[in-house]
């Protein structure tokens, strides 16, 4: 039921703003991992708007502030995973 | 031949066409962009409208972050339709004026009430301010080194006139009782997930009070539009934009200071780094205290890094100064690398929280290369940095601008 509590609002958003499907992350292993882990709150132009300024421990960081700070629902075992992605491909 | 002056005159036309800035929209408000911006921020920027909006630099779709861009600012009030828009998080519902309602109750409120938009157009006094609402890390990707956040250039920023109520008005007619020591406020827009704090904001019992904070209704003679807060939100001139709360629904008048998110460890910075008056005493800690109010700045609007004009006439420089409400008292612009000031016209004093237009024109004595620089200050004599205050979050950037021209 929440869950599709949020794929009801996540429609809305996404009819509400414009173009949010054009941003794309570079293609890469872990990409979709990434952006699935992303999506559900936000856009995932926030990738490329801090970049490449990170490096991996910034990412790492980065990660963990939305996991405990804002809750996102991202597996712990997932994280390593999408770090190397960020940093990879959009870290310093 | 021509006198100087009589050449100047004739050459009026010609020096404005050659001066002025020919930012025809789109590809300009981009290239304007601050060169120090993160370059995934500058590629990933593009411009967009949101629905009733004009289009503006898109920091990000979701939440809406949508910056104004530079050639805006050119007018002293910003239009609605180019304000820009700064969200938290991504439910952000079309707000129903007749079925709005703000709650304002606490456990240190004399009583609880509901108030309806009529019934609180109708019950109090209404009032008009024109004021800065400024984010709190406006010019964020100008930092150095970058710190991560929404990359903002300079246009996180606008200047309003705002109209609505007293919100000491609206507080007084429920009673605010001895011990109260903060009033807190949430607004209609909510997370997707229910860990996901919700955007709450406190102001000390002080500012909550003080005559300038409103709830307003209105912004430059017209309702709010929804991505600035419709149908009221608050206004708290002087300060940051976090505590400029948007779709304000309830007010909670409180003996205990607000524990959220957004208080604490949110919007912070460092104890006794920067020379700000207004404390935020009941959420200080050891190492750090909210943001308060703005701190002295200016922005040159009118010219592009690397702009050539013709030296024989004359370069007319064109911005803004505001700061934290105490008034902007003095601009000076120097074209000698800091060696010399001079004095800047200053324009029409639309109140002390307002945007203060300003011009100069520089008459260069010989060709060549120059760097425009522009401080303002207050009435305090508080002024801007040249080196940057470094704080982890990437807040209150007023590092005086540097502007190359050539005079050719």
């Amino acid at each position: 039921m929440r869950s599709m509590w949020i794929l009801i609002l996540t429609g809305i958003a996404f009819a509400a703003v414009a173009d949010e499907s054009k941003v794309v992350l570079k293609d890469g292993p872990n990409r979709d991992l990434v952006m699935r882990s992303c999506l559900t709150c936000h856009s995932v132009d926030y990738v490329p708007l801090n970049s490449p300024f990170l490096d991996r421990k910034g990412w790492e960081a980065t990660v963990n502030k939305m996991i405990n700070a804002f809750g996102a629902p991202i597996k712990k075992e997932d994280v390593p995973a999408i770090v190397d992605y960020l940093s990879r491909y959009y870290g310093m | 031949m021509p006198s100087r002056r009589e050449f100047l005159t004739q050459g009026a036309i010609g020096a404005a066409l050659l001066s002025l800035p020919r930012l025809s929209a789109a590809a300009d408000a981009l290239k304007l962009q601050p060169s120090e911006l993160p370059p995934g921020a500058l590629e990933s920027a593009v411009l967009e409208a949101l629905p009733g909006k004009a289009a503006l630099i898109k920091r990000t779709f979701r939440p809406p972050n949508f910056e104004t861009p530079l050639e805006y600012f050119n007018d002293v009030i910003t239009p609605n339709r180019v304000f820009f828009v700064r969200y938290h998080l991504m439910n952000i519902p079309q707000v129903n004026e007749r079925s709005w309602t703000l709650k304002v109750g606490g456990d240190a409120a004399g009583a609880t009430a509901e108030f309806s938009l009529s019934s609180l157009l109708a019950g109090f006094e209404q009032v008009e301010i024109v004021a800065v609402c400024q984010c709190s890390g406006n010019r964020r990707g100008m930092f150095v080194p970058h710190v991560p956040g929404v990359e903002w250039g300079v246009g996180a920023m606008g200047n309003a006139r705002w109209r609505g109520v007293r919100l000491r008005d609206v507080l007084n007619a429920v009673g605010v009782n001895k011990d109260a020591v903060e009033v807190a406020f949430d607004g209609a827009d909510s997370a997707v997930h229910d860990k996901t704090p919700d955007f709450m904001k406190s102001l000390p019992i002080w500012r909550a009070l003080d005559e300038s904070t409103l709830i307003a209704f209105e912004m430059n003679g017209e309702p709010l539009p929804h991505w600035n807060g419709f149908p009221a939100r608050l206004v708290v001139p002087g300060w940051t934009g976090t505590y400029w709360v948007k779709q304000l629904t309830s007010i909670d008048v409180r003996s205990q200071p607000l524990k959220s998110f957004w208080m604490n460890p949110a919007y912070r910075i460092p104890r006794g780094r920067f020379a700000l008056v207004d404390r935020f005493t009941s959420q200080e800690t050891d190492v750090s205290t909210p943001i308060t109010e703005m701190v002295v700045n200016s922005l040159v609007t009118n010219i592009a890094p690397g702009q050539r004009f013709d030296a024989k006439q004359w370069l007319d420089v064109k911005g803004i100064a505001w700061d934290g409400g105490y008034g902007i008292t003095r601009v000076e612009v120097s074209t000698d690398d800091g060696a010399t000031w001079r004095s800047a016209t200053l324009g029409q004093d639309l109140g002390r929280f307002s945007f203060r237009q300003w011009t100069y024109r520089f008459a260069p004595a010989q060709r060549g290369r120059y760097t425009v620089m522009v401080r303002a200050t207050n009435r305090l004599g508080a002024t801007q940095t040249f080196e940057l205050i470094h704080n982890p979050a990437g807040y209150h950037h007023n590092v005086v601008q540097k502007i190359p021209v050539e005079a050719v």
